[in-house]
C-alpha cells in the first residue's frame, strides 16, 4: 500500500523576474514501511522535495498525497494539524530549542495532543529511552554532543507515533562513527517500530542503510536498485 | 496553559535582557501606584462623601461663615432628616508643618451624621459630656503618639480667646475610625459649645458649613435648592450641594493634580512602551529559526502567535505586578512623611486594577507586532535562513 | 590612542543607524526623564519666583498679633491704624482689606478663592511695581476695580469693561495692572472705603503695608508692638513673609520633581544598559576583530560609552527641548497654602535648570554605558571571533 503519492509535481521558484524550475513534473510512490534514500547534487532540489511530502510548503502544479490525505489547497492550519499527526521531521543541524531541556524538547509535540502533563512525561521518556538517551533527559542541547542533539531531535520526532520520519542530511553534521549509530537507529525505527523514512543525504554508505535510493538530478527522479 | 514551561524559559533565554526590561517595567509601575495614590489622596474627599449628604456652605466664599441660627432653619425644610455643623479652625499644633484640619462640632450629632466613623460610645458620651474633651482619627492620635487622656495645645489663628490667650487647649477623650480603611482622614474634633463660649464675644455663634441629611437620596436636588431659596435674601445666603460636589469643588482649586500626574504617566508609559517593543522585537528576531521548528512539529500559526504575545503579556504583566506590589510597599513606609499634607495615602483597589489592566494591555500591544510576525512567518523560508 | 579611540567611536556611529530602534530607546527615556524633571522644577521656580518678587526688603506687612500669618484671618482697628501709621522709621502706611470671593476659574469653571483688595492710594505709592496697563485706575468712592493680568486671564469674567458680581454687589472692571510678574497680578484691587462698606467690614482692615525708611526698622517696631500692652500687632519684612509663604509649596513640588525623575531614571538606566548590552554584543565580532588587529581594550571600553553618552546627550537636549517649548511661560493657578487663595504663576525654564536636566542624562548615558563596555573590553577575542 502506497503511503505518498506523487502525480506531475513542479515547484517553481520566481525571483524577481526569474524563474527557477526545481523540480518538473515528478511521479513518485512510496510504499508504507519503506526507508527511501535521496541522492542528489547540492541545489537540485531534495530539500524541496522533502519540504512537498513533508507539508510545509506547496507545489506550483501537480498532486501531493501523503497518509490518506490530498495536501494540495490545504490551509496552513489544516496542514499544521495532520504534520502533527502524520510526520516526524529530522534536520542536520538538529533544530532544537536550546532553552529547553532534552525532555522538554522532545514533549514539544504532544503539547499538541491531549495528554496531561503525567502522560507527556512518560512518552518524552519512553521516546528518549528508544534513542537511548534517558539518563540524559534533563539536559539542554547545549550540554549534548552532536549525535547525542540528533538523538534527542529523532526522539521528538517520534513522540507522537507519527506514521512517516522525513530526515534532510540527518548525519551530514556528524562524523563517520556516530553517523553510523544515528543510522542504525533510523533503520530499527523502520523495521522495528514500521516507521516509513524518507532520508536525503549525500553520502552512499548512509544510503546503504536504506532500501532503496533514488537520484534527483536536473528535476527529474531516476530510480535505481538498492 | 500546557505551553506556559516554554513560554517561561523563552522569557529567560536572554537573562540580563529580561530582567533589565523587567526592572524598567517595574519602575514605570512603581510611579504609577504612586503617582495615582497621590492624585487620588487629592479626590479622596470625593470618595468619602456619603450620597445622602448636603454641605451648605456661604455662598460668595468659603472663609465667610454662617450664623448658627440658620441651622433651625435648616431643620425645618422640606425633605431635611437631620443637620449639623462644623467649622474651620485653622491652628497650629506645635509646628506649623504638623498640619491636619480641627474642627470644633456637636459631638452627638456629628458622629451620627458620619455614621461611617466608629466610636466607643463610652469616649463618644465623654466627649459630650466634658467641655474641653477631643477626639482624634486613630492615624493622628498614633502619628503623633497621643494617649486617651493627653492634653493637647493648638495655637489658634483665625479664632482667639476672649481672655485675649490664643492658646486652646483640650483633652484627647477618644479616637475614632472609617469604617472603610481606604477613606481614613487624619481630623482633630472638639466641643463647639466649649470653642463658641471661648471665642473672642464679637464672633461668636459663627460656624462654616452646615451638613445635612436627606430623608431621601433621590430627592438631593430638590431639598438644595430649597435651602438656598430659603436665605437668598438674607445677609448670609447659601450655596448647598451634595458632599461630593463640594469636596470636587475644594479640590479644584489646588489645580489638577490629575492631569499633572496623568501627563507624567503618558510620559513614562511612551517610554516604557518603546523600550519593551525593541525587547521584544529583538527577541522574535533571533528566535526566527525556533519558531519555524515549532511549526514543522505542527503547531499552527496563531498558536504560536499567541506563545509570543502571551510571552509579552506575562513580562509586563509580572512587572506591572512588582511595581505597583512596591508602590504599596513605599506608601506603608513613606506614609507617615506625607500623610501630613496630604491625608492618608493608600494604594487603593481601583488603582491597583488599573495598573495590573495597563500592564496587560501594555503587553499585548507590546507583543502584538512580533506576534503577527510570528504567525505569517514562512517555515520554509525560515529554515532556509 | 586617542587616535584609536576616534577611529572606533567612528565606526560605532556609522553603525549607529542600523541600530536605530534599540538606540532611540536611550534617547526616549532619558529624555522623558529630563522633560518631567525640567517640567517640575520649572513649575516650583515660578511660584517661588512670583513670590519672592512681591515681596521687598524694605517694605513690610503688618497683622493681628500672635501666630496669625495670612491676612485673610487678620484684623486691625482704627485704633490701633493711627499708632502704626505715626511711628518712626515708617516713610508711608497703606491700610489694606483683603479677603476673597469665588469666581469660576475660566478652565475649569469651578469657583476658586480670588483675592480682593480694598487699598488707599498710599497702596500704589508703596508698591511702584503695580502699573495700569489697559483701561485706568478705579476711582475713589466708586463700586470700581481694578484686575491682575494674571487674575484677568485665569478668571471669569475679569475682563475690561465687564461688570462682575462680588458678594451681592456689582463692580465694573475698568483697568487691568501688572505688578513684574507677583503675587499681586493674581488680585483684584479697589478702593479701601467702598470695600469695607461693601463687604460689612466698616472700620476694620486686615493688614497694613508699610515702606520703611530701611529694612531693619523691622526690628524696632516689632519691640515697640511688644512694649505697648495696648497693641496686638506683629510686623514682618515682606520679603519674609511671601517667602514663608512660598517655601513649603515650593519644597513640596522641588522634592516631588526630584523624586519622580528618580524613579524614571532608574528605569531608563535600565534601558539605556538594555540597549548598551545588545549594541556590544551584535558587534561581537567587529570588536573582536579590532582587537586582533591590535587596538587596545580601552579605546573600546571609551567607544561604547561615548556612542551610550552620545544617545543620552541626545536625549537630555530633546527633553529639555521638549520641556521649553512645552512649558517655559506656562501659565497655571494654584491655592497658595499660605494665604488660602488662588495665585497664578508661569513655569520657569531656566538656564540652571537646563542644566540640571543635561547632567542627569550625562550621568545616566555614563551609567548605561559603563557595564556594557566593560564586558565588551574582556571579550576572549578567539571566541568572541566565532561569534558564539
Ligand atoms: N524559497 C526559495 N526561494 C527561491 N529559491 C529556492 C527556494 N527554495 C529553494 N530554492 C532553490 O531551489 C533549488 C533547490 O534547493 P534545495 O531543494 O534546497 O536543494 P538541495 O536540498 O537539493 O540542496 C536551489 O537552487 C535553491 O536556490
Ligand atoms: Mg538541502
Amino acid at each position: 500500500m502506497s503511503i505518498v503519492e506523487l502525480q506531475q509535481v513542479s515547484r517553481h521558484f520566481t525571483k524577481g523576474k526569474q524563474t527557477v524550475e526545481v523540480l518538473d513534473n515528478i511521479d513518485l510512490t512510496i510504499e508504507e514501511g519503506d526507508f527511501l534514500a535521496l541522492m542528489g547534487p547540492s541545489g537540485s532540489g531534495k530539500t524541496t522535495l522533502l519540504n512537498l511530502i513533508g507539508g510545509l510548503d506547496q507545489p506550483t502544479a501537480g498532486s501531493i498525497e501523503v497518509a490518506g490525505q490530498q495536501l494540495v489547497g490545504l490551509s496552513s492550519r489544516k496542514l499544521a494539524q495532520w504534520r502533527a499527526r502524520n510526520i516526524g521531521f529530522i534536520f542536520q543541524f538538529y533544530n532544537l530549542l536550546p532553552i529547553l531541556s532534552a525532555r522538554r524538547n522532545v514533549e514539544l509535540p504532544l503539547l499538541l495532543t491531549r495528554l496531561g502533563g503525567g502522560q507527556r512525561k512518560r512518552n518524552a521518556d519512553v521516546a528518549l529511552t528508544i534513542v537511548g538517551l534517558a539518563d540524559r533527559a534533563r539536559h539542554k542541547p547545549g550540554e549534548l554532543s552532536g549525535g547525542q542533539q540528533q538523538r534527542v531531535a529523532i526522539a521528538r520526532a517520534i513522540v507522537a507515533d507519527p506514521r512517516i520520519l522525513v530526515c534532510d542530511e540527518p548525519t551530514g553534521d556528524l562524523d563517520r562513527e556516530t553517523a553510523d549509530e544515528i543510522l542504525d537507529l533510523l533503520e530499527l525505527l523502520n523495521r522495528k517500530h514500521g516507521k516509513t523514512i524518507i532520508m536525503v543525504t549525500h553520502d552512499p554508505k548512509a544510503a546503504s542503510h536504506a532500501r532503496h535510493t533514488l537520484y534527483l538530478d536536473k528535476g527529474n527522479l531516476v530510480r535505481e536498485a538498492a | 496553559m500546557k505551553s506556559f514551561p516554554l513560554i517561561w524559559s523563552n522569557l529567560f533565554r536572554r537573562r540580563v535582557r529580561t530582567f533589565l526590561t523587567l526592572f524598567s517595567i517595574v519602575a514605570a509601575f512603581l510611579l504609577f501606584g504612586l503617582l495615582r495614590s497621590i492624585a487620588g489622596a487629592f479626590e479622596m474627599g470625593v470618595n468619602v462623601a456619603g450620597v445622602d449628604r448636603l454641605m451648605v456652605s456661604p455662598k460668595y466664599s468659603m472663609v465667610d461663615g454662617l450664623p448658627i441660627s440658620h441651622l433651625a432653619q435648616i431643620e425645618a425644610v422640606e425633605g431635611v432628616d437631620t443637620a449639623t455643623h462644623m467649622t474651620w479652625f485653622g491652628g497650629t499644633y506645635q509646628n506649623p508643618i504638623n498640619f491636619f484640619p480641627k474642627f470644633p462640632v456637636q459631638p452627638r450629632f456629628y458622629f451620627d451624621m458620619y455614621s461611617e466613623y466608629i466610636i466607643d460610645p463610652l469616649q463618644l458620651d465623654e466627649f459630650e459630656r466634658i467641655r474641653t474633651a477631643a477626639v482624634a482619627s486613630a492615624e493622628l492620635a498614633e502619628e503623633f503618639g497621643w494617649q486617651i487622656g493627653d492634653r493637647i495645645p493648638i495655637e489658634g489663628d483665625i479664632w482667639l480667646r476672649g481672655d485675649g490667650s490664643n492658646l486652646w487647649e483640650f483633652e484627647l477623650v477618644g479616637t475614632y475610625r472609617v469604617g472603610d480603611e481606604d477613606t481614613d482622614f487624619p481630623s482633630f474634633l472638639f466641643n463647639y459649645e466649649y470653642f463658641d463660649e471661648a471665642r473672642v464675644p464679637e464672633t461668636q455663634g459663627i460656624v462654616s458649613n452646615f451638613m445635612v441629611r436627606v430623608s431621601d437620596p433621590d430627592q438631593a436636588a430638590e431639598v438644595s435648592a430649597r435651602i438656598d431659596a430659603q436665605f437668598e435674601n438674607s445677609i448670609n445666603p447659601t450655596r448647598t450641594a451634595t458632599e461630593e460636589e463640594a469636596n470636587r469643588q475644594f479640590a479644584a482649586q489646588v489645580g489638577d493634580i490629575g492631569l499633572i500626574m496623568n501627563s507624567i504617566l503618558s510620559a513614562v508609559f511612551f517610554t516604557i512602551l518603546l523600550l519593551t517593543a525593541n525587547t521584544m522585537t529583538q527577541a522574535l528576531r533571533e528566535r526566527i529559526p525556533e519558531l519555524a521548528v515549532l511549526k514543522t512539529l505542527g503547531f499552527t500559526d496563531r498558536r504560536v502567535a499567541f506563545l509570543v504575545l502571551l510571552e509579552s503579556v506575562l513580562l509586563c504583566g509580572i512587572g506591572g505586578a512588582i511595581g505597583i506590589a512596591l508602590s504599596g510597599i513605599a506608601l506603608q513606609a513613606l506614609g507617615p512623611e506625607l500623610e501630613g499634607f496630604l491625608g492618608q495615602i493608600e494604594i487603593s483597589a481601583a488603582t491597583t486594577l488599573s495598573g495590573v489592566g495597563i500592564a496587560l494591555l501594555l503587553g499585548v500591544i507590546v507583543g502584538l507586532n512580533p506576534a503577527l510576525s510570528a504567525r505569517r512567518l514562512q517555515v520554509v523560508e525560515a529554515l532556509r535562513k | 590612542m586617542w587616535a584609536q579611540i576616534f577611529q572606533i567611536s567612528l565606526l560605532n556611529l556609522r553603525n549607529l543607524p542600523q541600530r536605530l530602534g534599540s538606540s532611540s530607546v536611550i534617547v526616549v527615556g532619558i529624555g522623558g526623564v529630563v522633560a518631567v524633571l525640567v517640567a517640575i522644577l520649572a513649575m516650583a521656580a515660578g511660584f517661588s519666583a512670583t513670590l519672592n518678587r512681591s515681596g521687598a526688603p524694605d517694605r513690610a506687612i503688618v497683622l493681628r498679633g500672635g501666630s496669625s500669618s495670612a491676612e485673610l484671618s487678620s484684623t486691625i482697628d482704627n485704633r490701633q491704624r493711627q499708632f502704626v501709621s505715626t511711628l518712626d522709621g515708617v516713610r508711608l502706611s497703606s491700610s489694606e482689606l483683603y479677603t476673597v470671593a469665588d469666581i469660576p476659574k475660566r478652565a475649569t469653571l469651578l469657583p476658586s478663592n480670588v483675592v480682593i483688595r480694598g487699598v488707599e492710594q498710599s497702596a500704589f505709592e508703596i508698591r511702584p511695581e503695580v502699573r495700569i496697563i489697559e483701561g485706568r485706575n478705579f476711582t475713589p468712592g466708586r463700586s470700581e476695580l481694578i484686575a491682575g493680568r494674571a487674575a484677568s486671564e485665569q478668571f471669569l469674567g475679569i475682563d475690561l469693561g465687564a461688570t462682575v458680581e462680588l458678594r451681592q454687589s456689582e463692580w465694573t472692571v475698568v483697568g487691568i495692572f501688572e505688578a513684574e510678574g507677583s503675587a499681586y497680578e493674581s488680585e483684584l484691587w479697589t478702593d479701601l472705603a467702598i470695600a469695607q462698606s461693601a463687604f460689612r467690614r466698616f472700620s476694620l482692615i486686615s493688614s497694613m503695608r508699610l515702606q520703611l525708611e530701611q529694612p531693619a526698622a523691622v526690628d524696632s517696631l516689632q519691640a515697640e508692638f511688644d512694649n505697648n500692652p495696648s497693641i496686638d500687632l506683629s510686623v514682618t519684612s515682606e520679603e519674609e513673609f511671601f517667602r514663608g509663604q512660598s517655601e513649603f509649596l515650593t519644597t513640596l513640588i522641588t522634592g516631588f520633581g526630584y523624586g519622580v525623575a528618580l524613579i524614571m531614571a532608574v528605569g531608563a538606566m535600565f534601558a539605556a544598559l538594555n540597549t548598551m548590552y545588545a549594541a556590544v554584543s551584535t558587534r561581537t565580532v567587529e570588536i573582536a576583530t579590532l582587537r586582533a588587529l591590535g587596538f587596545g581594550a580601552t579605546p573600546v571600553v571609551f567607544s561604547v560609552i561615548a556612542e551610550s553618552v552620545a544617545l543620552a546627550l541626545i536625549g537630555g537636549l530633546l527633553g529639555a527641548a521638549v520641556a521649553w517649548f512645552g512649558f517655559n511661560g506656562y501659565t497655571v493657578s494654584t491655592l497658595n497654602q499660605g494665604s488660602f487663595s488662588q495665585v497664578a504663576f508661569d513655569f520657569a525654564v531656566s538656564p540652571d535648570i537646563l542644566v540640571t536636566g543635561i547632567v542627569w542624562a550625562l550621568a545616566l548615558g555614563m551609567a548605561g554605558g559603563l557595564f556594557p563596555a566593560l564586558q565588551a573590553a574582556r571579550m576572549p577575542i578567539t571566541r568572541a571571533l566565532r561569534g558564539d
